[in-house]
């Protein structure tokens, strides 16, 4: 058991009028990986985007509770979300690069944070992040050429060596293997399991076979609500709540 | 038990009107083709009988724009000259002048309604640069003519400088303004097409909402919004009345804006719209007039279509 | 660990003030561009509201003469009543150079209208009566207040002996301001105080007509043909091609062309609404064409898809079921591209409406002017009368087009059907 790096109390989401999340309340620890299982719709990503406020970007949505990232509370009107976001990075469901190079796609955030001095830092920066990323060795003689002629599983290696860049301490993941196939979902998750020690990954996912490979503890939500969390072994073998054991059982969802 | 009978055979009649009528339509299809052929070749053959009495080289690169004709055979400086090129300056510098002003509002009023304005700003604003757009160019015309000239003449002259009172200038703003809705609305599609999944992931990153329209929004859209300029450009060249009431038959061959200078529309109309014969020189200068014009605006519109297209699907 | 304030490292100070000053410039931008609009809307309606206001002078006209002929009424020169009229009225005005400027108080028109009105009332002949005619442009400027009077006399229009006179009249109530009603019903004029736009209204109306029965149903037709039967091939692609560039053709060349081939080659009547018409219709195709195309898009397959499978010919499932669909976006469509046509006036002057056209065109075929040449030609002209008339005859323009839009928007909203 780790120290506790994002709090969440009583926290609720409502997209006008429908509720999508109910009343969470989620302790997630350092420098391991966490995953968030359930059913289409549970509010699983919906938490997923509170803990980097990127549900701010759609108008209809109202947070309300409490979510602390080291014990501030990222909704305080005082934060700055662009440090936020700095230190709490995300890749996406579908891998989106930008139509741009493949080091220009890693050193977008080094250059609009000011993280690199001088030319050979940034490269250095870029080498390390595609290093983390299990891609440098694909791309170090094409590093100018653009990011959407690799493959989808390339791609989204690129998008997770674009987070790295910034050395978050936080890194969210949406369901980032969906739109991949069997190999390149191996791969990224052996790279889960390689960088986990260094960051704190939080992943959605659908497929529960994939939650039981890559992370230590597993949360299970159910129509907005957070069910039971505990050690991922113990979720899977030993459920405590009917509805977690539907899901495993494979009952629902 | 007698047998059904089931004649699968169709009406021979009505597959027959189907054929006609869908015959007719595709004549109504091909009429497009008919009337750019029309245009080609009105234009064309009028050009080529202009060019029996004034070569191609000195209409294209003559410099000096005083269209004459000899009434009688023994008329001294009856020699008139018909060198495009003060048009042809008078055109491109009035256009660049209307692109420098209406480049910077149009992209700016596209990228704040598409990116920060709140819906009922956009309901407001949206429809009032429709009218922008939809005001006739006389109208505009009459305005710069009978406002704009002379207010920046008065302003030049407070400030020391000697402006004419039909300067490039105020026809060229007048035709920015006239732009700057063509450019924002062709703008606004070509950044609202771009996918909301790179503004996530840019956000995602931290990034600003500055620096995700500036460094990934608009560089993405970048093949689009140089399509629309080219468009807006075509249009500015092709433009008329606004040019005929505010910038006036002057062909003076100069770069400043400040002068005086004419360009080729104001100059077919100028020709066209007095008595003269319909053979002789002078009337059939417009024609070939005519045929520059459409040829430029052609390679504008074409290299638009053409960069459009071939960047389109880079993000698929 | 992790600190959300924390200020440098990433330069936040100053990306949000960068941050500030994109937001600021579009803005800036968007209200540059409506300030211009309303300086332009604003000058302009400032501009016209002169032209609707008419001035009158009441002069005192002697019918009794034997001059005047019971049974040839027409024949009679009521020019010179009404200067005889004028000179009862200033008698110590002497001079022959007096005269003419105490002539000129009354505009030419003025033997006309009291003609006119003899012709109407016939049972005024052989009495003295008072009449209300026209003042010229000049006294109208005057008496509406367009004239600076403050200027020393040799650089006035006005000097000070018409001064006086007029300062008489209007003590004697003899000068009045009406409505200009004669701006809606007269042709253009010569003289911008009775100048009028009826000849352009209907102009235009007869070429827009022109134009519409040419370009809606031909650009209707190969909108279906492109959009539900045509073969993807490369004379499609052509088609599609020639469409697009059609629509970014400067108008003038559609004036060239109609100034060649139908006045040229077809001998058509110069500067009729019929050749207008055409020249607009040509241009006019295109948007049709497309807008057209986007409305049967919309209409979803299934339709078609279920009037087949019943036995419909392809033909009649397009027209008994897609065509209806589609059509209030057509309508739309069209009507957009009518006001366009309205305003458009470059093609126009090609083919010759250029002319000083004062009758109202009764066919097609008579020479016509049209809205847009008119505000043309009125912007032309030196006298500065006509200034206002120019204003108000865009106002009357701009108001065409706003119902036009309105319209368009009205069907557009009222037809709209969710699928």
């Amino acid at each position: 058991m780790g120290r506790t790096i994002i709090s969440a109390k009583n926290v609720e989401v409502y997209y006008s009028e429908k509720q999508a999340l109910k009343q969470v309340n989620l302790d997630i620890y350092e420098q391991q990986v966490t995953s968030l299982i359930g059913p289409s719709g549970c509010g699983k990503s919906t938490f997923l985007r509170c803990i980097n406020r990127m549900n701010d970007l759609i108008k209809s949505c109202k947070f309300k509770g409490e979510l602390t990232i080291g014990g501030q509370n990222i909704y305080d009107p005082k934060v700055n979300v662009v440090s936020l976001r700095t230190q709490v990075g995300m890749v996406f469901q579908k891998p989106n690069p930008f139509p741009k190079s493949i080091r220009d796609n890693v050193a977008y955030g080094l250059k609009i944070h000011g993280l690199a001095g001088s030319k050979s830092e940034l490269n250095d920066r870029i080498e390390w992040s595609l290093k983390s990323a299990g891609l440098w060795s694909e791309v170090e003689s094409r590093l100018g050429e653009p990011a959407l002629g690799l493959s989808g599983g390339q791609q989204q290696r690129l998008c997770i060596a674009r987070a790295i860049a910034v050395k978050p301490k936080i890194i969210l993941m949406d369901e980032p293997c969906s739109a991949l196939d069997p190999i390149a979902t191996a791969v990224i998750e052996d790279l889960i399991n390689e960088i986990s020690e260094k960051f704190t990954i939080v992943i959605v996912t659908h497929s529960m076979a994939q939650a039981a490979r890559v992370s230590k503890r597993t949360a299970y939500f159910h129509l907005g609500a957070l069910i039971e969390v505990g050690n991922t072994k113990s979720i899977f073998t030993n459920p405590l709540d009917e509805r977690t054991q539907n899901y495993i059982t494979g009952r629902i969802g | 038990m007698p047998e059904t009978k089931i004649n699968f055979h169709k009406n021979s009649r009505s597959l027959w009107i189907d054929y006609s009528v869908i015959m007719m339509l595709g004549i109504m299809a091909g009429l497009a083709i008919l009337i750019t052929i029309g245009i080609v070749f009105s234009l064309l053959a009028e050009t080529l009988n202009f060019l029996e009495e004034v070569s191609l080289s000195s209409f294209l690169f003559g410099l000096e724009w005083s269209p004459q004709t000899a009434i009688r055979s023994d008329q001294v400086a009856s020699e008139g000259s018909f060198g495009a090129i003060p048009l042809i300056n008078g055109t491109f510098l009035i256009s660049f002048i209307a692109m420098l002003v209406a480049t910077p509002l149009g992209l700016a009023s596209a990228v704040y309604l598409s990116e920060y304005a709140s819906s009922r700003t956009r309901d407001l604003v949206k429809p009032a640069l429709e009218i922008l757009a939809g005001i006739p160019t006389v109208v505009y015309g009459f305005f710069a003519a009978l406002t704009i000239a002379p207010f920046i003449r008065f302003s030049g002259g407070s400030l020391g400088l000697e402006i004419a009172s039909e300067s490039a200038l105020a026809a060229g703003i007048a035709m920015g303004m006239m732009i700057v809705p063509l450019i924002s609305s062709l703008s606004d599609d070509v950044i609202n097409a771009v996918p909301q999944a790179l503004r996530d992931a840019s956000f995602g990153l931290g990034a600003t909402q500055s620096e995700t329209i500036r460094k990934v929004i608009l560089p993405a859209a970048l093949p689009g919004i140089a399509g629309s300029l080219l468009l807006a450009a075509s249009r500015a060249i092709g433009e008329t009345m606004i040019v005929v009431m505010a910038a006036g038959l002057a062909a003076n061959l100069t770069l400043n804006p400040l002068e005086a200078v004419t360009t080729i529309t104001a100059q077919i109309v100028a020709l066209l719209t007095g008595d003269q014969e319909f053979d002789s020189a002078k009337t059939l200068s417009a024609f070939a007039l005519g045929l520059l014009l459409f040829l430029i605006t052609l390679a504008l519109n074409m290299t638009a279509q053409w960069i459009v297209r071939k960047y389109r699907n880079q993000y698929d | 660990m992790i600190d959300l304030k924390k200020i440098d490292g990433f330069n936040l100070a100053r990306r949000g003030r960068s941050e500030k000053y994109f937001r600021l410039v579009g803005l800036g931008s968007i209200i540059i561009s409506i300030s211009f609009l309303l300086w332009l809307l604003i000058t302009i309606v400032l501009g016209s509201t002169g032209a609707f206001r008419h001035v009158q002078i009441l002069i005192q006209v002697d019918l009794t003469s034997e001059e005047i002929d019971q049974k040839n009424i027409q024949s009679t020169n009521f020019g010179s009543i009404i200067k005889s009229g004028l000179r009862r009225q200033f008698p110590d005005v002497t001079k022959r150079k007096d005269k003419k400027k105490l002539y000129a108080l009354v505009s030419p028109e003025g033997s006309f209208e009291l003609r006119r009105k003899v012709l109407k009332n016939p049972e005024i002949v052989g009495s003295i009566t008072s009449v209300w005619v026209s003042a010229s442009d000049d006294l109208s400027l005057y008496i509406r207040g367009k004239m600076d009077v403050n200027l020393p006399e040799d650089q006035r229009i006005v000097k000070n002996k018409e001064l006086s006179w007029i300062k008489d009249l209007e003590k004697k109530e003899q000068i009045r301001i009406v409505t200009n009603w004669g701006f809606f019903k007269n042709g253009d004029s010569r003289e911008p105080e009775i100048a009028g736009i009826l000849a352009a209204l209907v102009g235009s109306a007869w070429s827009l007509l022109v134009c519409f029965i040419l370009s809606f149903p031909v650009g209707v037709g190969a909108a279906i043909f492109l959009e539900q039967f045509a073969p993807k091939n490369r004379l499609y692609d052509l088609i599609e091609v020639n469409i697009n560039n059609l629509a970014a053709v400067p108008s003038i060349v559609f004036g060239l062309l109609g100034l060649s081939i139908f006045l040229g080659y077809f001998d058509l009547p110069r500067s009729s609404p019929l050749v207008g018409g055409m020249v607009l219709s040509l241009m006019t195709l295109p948007t049709i064409i497309i807008a057209s195309r986007a409305s049967l898009q919309s209409v979803p397959a299934s339709i078609k898809e279920a009037a087949l499978a019943l036995g419909a010919t392809p033909v009649q499932a397009v027209f008994h079921h897609v065509f209806p669909n589609a059509l209030p976006g057509m309508m739309t469509g069209t009507i957009i591209g009518m006001a366009r046509a309205l305003g458009d006036t470059a093609p126009l002057l090609m083919i010759g409406m250029v002319a000083f056209i004062v009758d109202v065109p009764k066919s097609i075929l008579e020479p016509a002017t049209a809205l847009p040449v008119q505000v043309f030609l009125w912007a032309d002209s030196p006298e500065r009368a006509f200034s206002e008339k120019t204003s108000a005859a865009i106002i009357v323009l701009l108001f065409f087009l706003i119902i036009m839009n309105l319209f368009a928007v009205l069907l557009r909203k009222k037809l709209e059907r969710r699928f």
